[in-house]
């Protein structure tokens, strides 16, 4: 098989051998129930509270703020609607978050806005960053919930946590962020950053699918999503998924330890590739802060093309990317992301994302780079839209 | 997305078949809009009343590339009666479907080819036929609402 060089880290990553080398024992021999009471129960509940220990240290928690699930969805719904249930027994239904969360954020919202809540989005502007007076100027007296996303999935963008959680703080209020695209990836510590709730999906640094955690700091009362049996301290029921956890737990110390090096060389071949992109190829925009970004995100519109037909030229040349265009989203619309920094719908169809990653490499750039600049040009040789920007332009 | 993509589609994607203009083109026909993420124009050379050659633009998806191609194939060298017939069916079954949310891809190359043929008996100062009314509304819920 020709090698395929994957450039699409934020929508999943590979399983590590971190995880794998976790998991496998797990799956052989350590089949017993944590709740139950004899010793392959009991040894079972050890590793569950290992793993517990482990994921909370790696962001700054103690062992009882961490709830296993399966994954950011699941993290994202439980946390946005328990606090939303708990704000309306005091009577308090306003809630701010941003326009350009994921769709676990920003559907559960229009839920709860059917059920009688208001939301107030906050504009992320055109870098792609949230602005922390216009947070403050949009608490009210009935807002009982901050949700902001740590680092966008598509632009790659990081918010000014540490100062968002400093203003919750400040006025009691609780504040959750979907942290999905940051952990493992960005060093967190919920103590520093005031961050009361946080959402984590395993799959995101090479941990298994199917896997995630909930942070909810001490004190802040979580109402059970699951009901069930006494798991997760009796807030989610149903037997743990053991294997995956310890996976998950082996794969965030494995992201954590390093961080700092891995990120530096990951982001170095970011910049390369937006810099020759830019200098390369003509009528491009470059999606999101340069500066307070993911280290592996390159988000760039070609101006002319559409974004569909570009991922699939790339993935004839074994390269794995994704795009924002209405033909990936399955609507009408291009990524509501590209639309919240305010594109215009035919330049946001024009969008790439590439997601870059530790396993990738120097030649996997250089490949990259040799074949975009042709399959651009070849696009837009035959676009009609291409056409008629070269006409206004001579 | 590619999933579901036929090995038909795969190919007139990655070797799409009449690209390009034609200079002196009889009839050129556009439909879509790049506020949608489509746009598809058509060229036809016509001898007689013959498609003696055809050309096509596109921007848009792989599914939108393919049709255009696929559809420039159906009508090349055929008289205009047969591509006045030309339905967007017929472009799909000829590339072993289509996922649901492309169709109206398919919609977009047969609108394209009877536009272009509204366009040639236009230029002749001849009444349109009927089966070019049907042209793009511009409104994309039209087709994938």
């Amino acid at each position: 098989m020709e090698k395929i060089i994957y450039m699409d880290n934020a929508a999943t990553t590979s399983t590590g051998k971190a995880a794998l080398d976790a998991m496998i024992p797990v799956l052989e021999k350590d089949y017993g129930n944590p709740s139950s009471l004899h010793q392959l129960g009991q040894q079972a509940a050890d590793l569950l509270a290992d793993a517990r220990k482990r994921v909370a240290a790696c962001i700054g928690a103690q062992p009882d703020e961490i709830y296993f699930t399966s994954g950011g969805t699941e993290s994202d719904n439980w946390a946005i609607t328990q606090l939303a249930l708990a704000g309306a027994a005091k009577g308090k239904k306003h809630i701010i978050s941003t326009a350009f969360e994921h769709h676990a954020v920003l559907h559960t919202l229009k839920r709860l806005e059917k059920e009688g809540f208001t939301v107030t989005l906050l504009d992320v502007h055109q870098d792609g960053i949230v602005r922390v007076d216009e947070l403050k100027a949009a608490i009210r007296p009935d807002t009982c919930l901050v949700t902001v996303m740590y680092a966008n999935n598509e632009i790659g963008t990081i918010q000014p946590i540490a100062e968002i959680g400093a203003v919750c703080r400040e006025h009691g209020i609780p504040f959750h962020t979907d942290a999905v695209q940051a952990v493992g990836h960005l060093p967190i510590d919920v103590q520093k950053q005031n961050i009361d709730l946080l959402s984590m999906s395993a799959h995101k640094f090479h941990g298994p699918k199917g896997i995630g955690a909930l942070y909810c700091r001490r004190g802040i009362r979580l109402t059970n999503f699951i009901e069930g049996g006494a798991q997760e301290r009796n807030r989610r029921g149903g037997t743990e998924n053991l294997p995956a956890i310890c996976g998950m737990a082996a794969a965030l110390e494995d992201a954590c330890a390093g961080m700092e090096e891995r990120s530096k060389r990951i982001a170095a071949m970011r910049d390369r590739i937006i810099d020759e992109v830019v200098q390369n190829i003509p009528y491009v925009r470059v999606n999101g802060d340069r500066q307070k970004r993911l280290p592996g995100n390159v988000n760039i519109c070609f101006e002319g093309i559409e974004g569909e037909s570009l991922l699939l030229r790339l993935d004839l040349e074994g390269i794995c990317a994704s795009s924002g265009s209405a033909c990936t989203s399955g609507s009408l619309d291009p990524s509501h992301v590209l639309l919240a920094i305010g594109l215009p719908k035919e330049i946001a169809h024009g969008s790439l994302r590439l997601t870059l990653d530790e396993e990738n490499t120097e030649e996997d750039v250089d490949h990259l780079l040799n074949v975009l600049p042709g399959i651009v040009s070849g696009l837009r040789e035959m676009s009609p839209v291409w056409e008629e920007m070269m006409k206004e332009n001579n | 997305m590619a999933m579901g993509y036929s090995e038909k589609v795969r190919d007139h994607f990655a070797n799409p078949r009449n690209v390009g203009k034609l200079e002196n083109a009889d009839g050129i026909g556009e439909v879509g809009n790049a506020v949608c993420g489509d746009i598809m124009k058509i060229y036809l050379k016509i001898d007689g009343d013959i498609i003696s050659d055809v050309r096509f633009n596109t921007f848009g998806c792989g599914a939108a590339i393919a049709t255009s191609s696929m559809a420039t194939e159906m009508i090349k060298g055929k008289p205009i009666s047969e591509a006045l017939k030309l339905t967007n069916h017929a472009v799909v079954e000829a590339l072993d479907g289509l996922p649901p949310a492309k169709l109206h891809c398919s919609v977009l190359a047969e609108e394209a080819v009877k536009a272009a043929l509204a366009d040639y008996y236009q230029k002749k100062g001849l009444p349109v036929p009927e089966e070019c009314a049907a042209a793009c509304s511009g409104d994309c819920a039209h087709c994938c609402g």
